[in-house]
């Protein structure tokens, strides 16, 4: 309760305060000494086109990002501390940019709504409450159940507006929650936010917003442009300053001389009416349908567009504008209906039409490892601009463009502006006929809008380029010819802007969308639950009452079992609606069980031998008999010369080449000295080893018997080995000396290294690359929480795995286990720990899945399989290898695996091997809680 | 099809790897560090082999028995009681313990067959069964010695000349290095091509190159001859710098017709990354999957255990892969100087699964492509 009273003080004065705040990537500057104090209790927004610095803005206000130079507070506390970070990051609520990234796409509605209120303490029925009363708040009480990936937009930006709000903040931050939702929706979300503020007065909002009409509503207003801030203050004033008469008008008018020089009102002349007369549709689309699944992502569209034509596609994201397009140019084959590029039917193996078509998706995909030039030169050289024109093009494009001062730049480097004209120009460097626009336009500022626009009308009505363009912004679609607009796979109507106007009686291309929309029954949804809210009421908001969450104090600050749990079940739910990667993981260590129980021998067999007998006798032959005779060798034909000893052993069709001399049974008898050749394939050392033993033996053997068989006893008497000595060998705990008795304890530990290892350090290296690692940042939740909870579902998973494999041990391959299997089980338990634990190590520096891979496969098959004793005993190996090996966790449970399987060992016998094993775990996850970051770099 | 496509294609694969630092020192790591190390830890099949004695005849000869064990076979026997060799081979401090029972010596010159008992920890493979037998030949060289009072051999009519031909002392480094060449250059094109190709579905950036007028065959093609290359001329400095260098591996035969057939193993071997690619959805899945694919073709293609002991139906199996015929490849042209007349079986077989595999990954690429983009 006092932090409620620390906030009514604060809140006459500013929610967030900002002196000198400078945020650098690189080279590139974000935010270029912001100066900066944001009121409290009202509607904050900072406009601005994409690529600002609004989202590093509020990433720094949210606590999501480490800070360079400059100071910042928020709610009264400095943001460097990381301890008052802590304190006040449950009163902030932070909605990232892009659709529910946040999010976890294979979660329910309820999931996620459940994980968000338990990383900030809340649990049980109070939980259940708050989420009820949110869920009905935004309409979603229906589809609780429904996984985040089935939801519309719409639906996404409601769901991550209830996770943000379960907390009850006192300072809500929004990145962009209205890109790309389709315009009811988007009215909707800021009647829910006005609803909410009503219940909420002291709380206070800050938006981030490309789209300038929507934030004219808000108290305050910061425009920012290239890491500045251009001006404050409310919509009224702004218009005032500038004498404009809308904010985007506002917005070009307070940019620098320097920006706003080139700026240029879009003026597109009309569409000459003889055109388009005659000649075939550019494109045309007749009843194009696309399922996936159950799902009608487009459904029986019917477009055609006519030559030099410029036709706009206007819809929500995911409403199947993209999905169409793709249809269109052979990305996708239709499941119904036909798509015609100039008169003929689509073929996606038609290399010829692909080259009259340029294509510019909507995430500017362009190599961004390549530099500009290289971009442009890549694209011509493939769509096979002949390869002596390509330089001039290159050129002649740079110009045309104005990329000419930054032609050795990477993409990454550039500003949006820039990126996208770039794009264009790669969709236009083999000059198509058509050209084919997904989103191309959004986030770019508006001078760059424009002039983009102003690109369009040229190639349009100068070169009679078709062009088909797809956006969200109304005031784009104005500028078509004609439109589409588009709504959950369906097209509503086409026609040109002002006739759709017209034909619904309003002023506004927005208001006639809306029109459509709700003819469709679009807002049908949203309007059933409301009305169900007045007949059923539920508390309002204001009246949940909010507890200072107890979790921020004492012990529970460091280690709150309820963040960790709500981590675990979470990844559990998320590894449970992934059936292919939990049967991969169980049913992969079973066959490479298999694979490598019976795979692996050491026990030598069947090497192959052959013989160059120069003496052709009894004897001789006698002598290749006793080799062949035994199981270890299988004689091959014949050795005819030096010169076929030689061919044969470098083909490696012979391990051993035996040369008996001539007079060999002679000077035997003569009792001369006689001298047998063995060569021995050296080339695989262990091998050779084990075919010196063998014959050496045997060679031993076949003297014993010759000596006595012929009478040399009585001459040589004592000096025969046989009879002097007996050697009992007795070979202790594999009495058969079988290799899968020894291999499976061998293979398990092995196998629990690997595949645990692998899957934790993915979980969280996954995230990173997919942008939900941000609620871990923006949350109470402590590495600790953070890693041990990651950790847990895998432990318990590994753990079923190693009961699988011990049950196979027992039942397939008859290994039993002698010793305790508590014991086995036990350090089994603190192995996995550890294995996973080294996942999760790994995992803390990575930061792409590729790397994570490759970098677990190094580092772990390398010592599990060759340092850990499984091939040679750890107390033998050398340099570098032995230290691994005495370090290793793997060695150890190695030793208790196989004292426990074969050896009959209890704890007692094994408390060395477990020392290590109880201390690995501990010191791997401090290492990883040490290396992960808890804010964003 | 357009080879300048897969040229230009393939360039552009080069230029993205030299931009990921991290992946570019793992690649380091793997061909020197990683390679150095393996190749140095591992043993002799005997060596600093831990034998213990358990010495009940306190006699001039088992004194000389004991004294027979040293390095680097052996490290000096540890001299225990009959009551310490159970405890201590469970624990496995020993491999092998020795027990010379009291009157060994008495018993022997009196010509009345005393037996010694070897205990073995048959746990541990390896050195189990070489042990045992070297154990033998010591104790029985040593017997003989001190009963014919002198160290001679030539009361045996007929001499085993024993020798190793192209590794003389059995040198483990030798074939330790180059098989471990053979494993990083297996899992590094696996890895390139498969995980590439989910990155690029997972950031869309397939999608655009198949609006382009390339074809499926040229994109792969050109993801298959970048990578290989990366993967060669990392293995290639590796055998050069690390091998023939840094461990003095006298290398016998053509590094140009080992590299050849490096070259047609990694069309095989990034065809098959890119069929996995296919498979999986997601990098966890491919990370699974890996691990599948990855171990048995290391421990099951010859380079670590001889193929000749394994069962026919492993043995038989893995002659699919290619790794097989790879690492009977290498060690004949790296160890025993074969040339081509000799390798070609070899070779043929490795581009025929090749082929295969490039032709099975085709198809499923071509199949799934709707589904990247």
């Amino acid at each position: 309760m006092t932090l409620h009273q620390n906030s009514a003080t604060t809140r006459s004065v500013a929610v967030a305060s900002l002196k000198q705040l400078t945020l650098r990537y690189g080279k590139v500057s974000a935010l270029d000494g912001v100066n900066l104090d944001i009121p409290a209790g009202c509607m904050a927004g900072l406009i601005g086109p994409d690529g600002v610095g609004k989202s590093s803005l509020l990433a720094l206000l949210a606590g999501a990002r480490v800070m360079q130079e400059g100071q910042l507070e928020v709610l009264g506390s400095d943001m460097r501390s990381a301890r008052l970070r802590r304190q006040i990051c449950p009163r902030i609520a932070y909605m990232p940019q892009g659709l529910g990234k946040n999010l976890y796409p294979s979660l329910s509605v309820l999931e996620n709504i459940n994980f968000f209120g338990r990383l900030f303490g809340h649990d049980g029925e109070e939980l259940a409450k708050r989420s009820a009363v949110l869920t009905h708040a935004t309409g979603l009480s229906p589809f609780l159940s429904r996984p985040v990936n089935k939801l519309s937009g719409g639906m996404k930006q409601k769901l991550g507006l209830c996770c943000a709000l379960i907390h009850d903040p006192d300072l809500l931050i929004l990145d962009e929650p209205t890109t790309g939702v389709d315009p009811l929706s988007r009215r909707l979300f800021w009647e829910l936010i006005d609803n909410i503020r009503q219940e909420r007065p002291q709380m206070s909002v800050l938006v981030a917003t490309a789209y300038m009409e929507e934030a004219s509503h808000f108290n305050w207003l910061a425009m920012m442009d290239a890491g500045h801030i251009l001006a404050t203050g409310t919509p009224n004033e702004l218009l005032e300053r500038t004498d404009t008469h809308s904010l985007e008008a506002a917005f070009i008018a307070l940019l620098p001389e320097k920006k706003r020089r080139n700026y240029q009102a879009v003026d597109i002349p009309p569409l000459a009416p003889d055109a388009t007369s005659g000649a075939d549709f550019a494109i045309e689309a007749k009843d194009l349908t696309m399922r996936f699944g159950d799902f009608t992502a487009v459904d029986h569209v019917n477009l055609q567009i006519q030559g030099g034509e410029i036709f706009g596609f206007v819809g929500s994201n995911g409403c199947g504008k993209t999905t169409t397009m793709k249809m269109l140019t052979g990305l996708l084959p239709p499941s119904e209906g036909q798509g015609y590029l100039f008169g003929q039917e689509v073929n996606p193996r038609d290399m010829a039409t692909r080259r009259r078509v340029g294509f510019m998706t909507q995430s500017f995909s362009l190599y961004s490892e390549l530099t500009v030039v290289q971009n442009l030169t890549l694209h011509a050289q493939l769509y096979h601009v002949p390869i002596d024109l390509i330089p001039g093009r290159v050129t002649e494009t740079l110009k045309q463009f104005d990329l000419e001062t930054v032609c050795d730049n990477l993409p990454d480097a550039l500003p949006l502006g820039h990126r996208q004209r770039l794009s264009l120009a790669v969709a236009m460097i083999h000059r198509p006929e058509t050209l084919i626009l997904d989103e191309p336009t959004s986030g770019v500022d508006p001078v760059a809008r424009d002039a983009f626009w102003n690109l369009l009308a040229k190639l349009s009505r100068r070169d009679g380029v078709t062009i088909f363009i797809s956006t969200h912004f109304m005031n784009e679609a104005e500028r078509c010819d004609r439109i589409a607009l588009m709504h959950a796979g369906r097209i509503l109507a086409t026609d040109s802007p002002a006739k759709l106007c017209s034909a619904q009686h309003v002023d506004s291309l927005e208001d006639a969308f809306v029109n459509y929309l709700t003819a469709a029954g679009a807002g049908d949804q949203q309007k059933g639950t409301q009305t169900s809210a007045d007949t059923q009421p539920e508390p309002p908001l204001s009246q949940l009452t909010c507890q200072g969450d107890s979790s921020l104090y004492g012990w529970r600050r460091h280690f709150n079992p309820r963040r960790m749990g709500s981590y675990a079940r979470r990844e559990t739910l998320e590894l449970v609606r992934d059936p292919l990667r939990l049967t991969l993981a169980l049913l992969g260590s079973v066959i490479l069980m298999f694979v490598m129980g019976y795979g692996i021998t050491f026990d030598v067999e069947d090497l192959t031998f052959a013989v160059l007998d120069q003496d052709q006798t009894t004897l001789s032959r006698d002598y290749a008999m006793s080799i062949s005779g035994s199981p270890y060798f299988t004689e091959q034909r014949p050795i005819t010369s030096y010169a076929d000893l030689d061919q044969r052993m470098r083909t490696g069709a012979l391990s051993l080449a035996l040369e008996i001399p001539p007079g060999f049974a002679r000077d035997i008898a003569r009792g001369r000295q006689v001298e047998i050749g063995a060569w021995i394939d050296g080339a695989m050392p262990t091998r050779a080893e084990t075919v010196r033993g063998y014959v050496s033996g045997m060679h031993a053997h076949w003297l014993g018997i010759k000596a006595r068989e012929a009478g040399y006893t009585g001459a040589a008497g004592d000096s025969t080995l046989a009879g002097l000595l007996t050697i009992e060998t007795r070979f202790r705990y594999n009495p058969g000396v079988k290799s899968v008795v020894a291999m499976v304890p061998a293979v398990i530990p092995l196998l629990l290294m690997l595949i645990p290892a692998m899957l934790a350090a993915l979980s969280v290296v996954r995230e990173k690359e997919l942008g939900s690692i941000i609620n871990f940042y923006v949350t109470p939740t402590t590495r600790l929480e953070f890693l041990l909870g990651k950790q847990l579902p895998y432990i318990v998973l590994s753990a079923l795995s190693f009961l699988l494999l011990t049950a196979l041990a027992v039942t397939v391959f008859g290994v039993a286990i002698k010793g305790s299997f508590v014991a086995l089980a036990t350090a089994a338990l603190l192995y996995v720990s550890a294995a996973t634990a080294i996942g999760l190590l790994i995992s803390s520096f990575m930061r792409s899945q590729i790397a994570a891979i490759f970098g677990t496969a190094v580092i772990t098959i390398l010592p599990a399989v060759n340092f850990s004793g499984m091939m040679d005993p750890v107390s033998s190996l050398e340099g570098m290898g032995k230290v691994i090996g005495e370090l290793y966790p793997t060695t150890h449970f190695l030793t208790i695996s196989r004292g426990t399987y074969s050896k009959a060992l209890e704890f007692a016998d094994l408390t060395a091997s477990f020392t290590p094993l109880l201390i690995a775990t501990p010191i791997l996850l401090g290492l990883a809680v040490i290396l992960l970051k808890k804010q964003a770099r | 099809m357009s080879p300048e496509n897969i040229f230009h294609l393939g360039l552009k694969e080069l230029r993205s790897l030299t931009r990921d630092p991290i992946m570019l020192v793992l690649i380091a790591y793997a061909f020197s560090i990683s390679i150095y190390t393996a190749a140095t830890a591992i043993p002799e099949t005997l060596n600093q082999s831990t034998i213990a004695i358990v010495d009940e005849d306190r006699s001039p000869l088992s004194a000389r028995i004991s004294s027979a064990f040293y390095p680097p076979h052996f490290v000096p026997p540890a001299l225990i009681n009959r009551a310490e060799m159970d405890a201590r081979m469970d624990a496995g401090l020993d491999i092998f313990a020795l027990n010379i029972p009291p009157n060994f010596q008495s018993d022997l010159l009196s010509n009345s067959q005393p037996t010694l008992q070897l205990n073995v920890d048959a746990t541990r493979m390896s050195q189990a069964f070489t042990g045992s037998g070297h154990i033998q030949t010591i104790v029985n060289d040593e017997v003989r010695a001190f009963v014919q009072r002198y160290r001679d051999v030539n009361t045996l009519p007929v001499d085993l000349n024993l020798r190793m031909r192209f590794n003389p002392q059995l040198d483990k480094t030798w074939f330790g290095s180059v098989m471990q060449i053979i494993n990083h250059i297996t899992m590094l094109s696996i890895v390139l091509t498969g995980a590439a190709l989910i990155r690029e579905r997972e950031h869309g950036t397939i999608e655009h190159l198949l609006v382009m007028p390339v074809t499926p065959f040229e994109i792969m093609g050109a993801k298959v001859w970048s990578m290989a290359l990366v993967v060669l001329v990392a293995s290639a400095l590796s055998l050069k710098l690390v091998v023939e260098g840094l461990l003095s591996v006298p290398i016998q035969g053509s590094i140009l017709l080992f590299l050849s057939g490096t070259f047609l193993h990694l069309f095989a071997t990034t065809s098959m990354g890119i069929f996995l690619g296919t498979m999986a959805r997601s990098m966890p899945q491919l990370g699974l999957l890996l691990m599948l694919v990855l171990l048995p073709l290391q421990l099951l293609s010859g380079a670590s255990t001889p193929r000749e002991s394994m069962p026919e139906l492993v043995q038989l199996t893995m002659l699919a892969a290619p790794n097989t015929h790879f690492v009977a490849l290498s060690q004949a042209v790296l160890y025993r100087n074969a040339g081509l007349g000799v390798v070609w079986p070899q070779l043929l077989a490795i581009a025929l699964i090749g082929a295969v595999l490039f032709a099975l990954a085709l198809s499923r690429f071509r199949k799934t492509i709707a589904t990247m983009a």
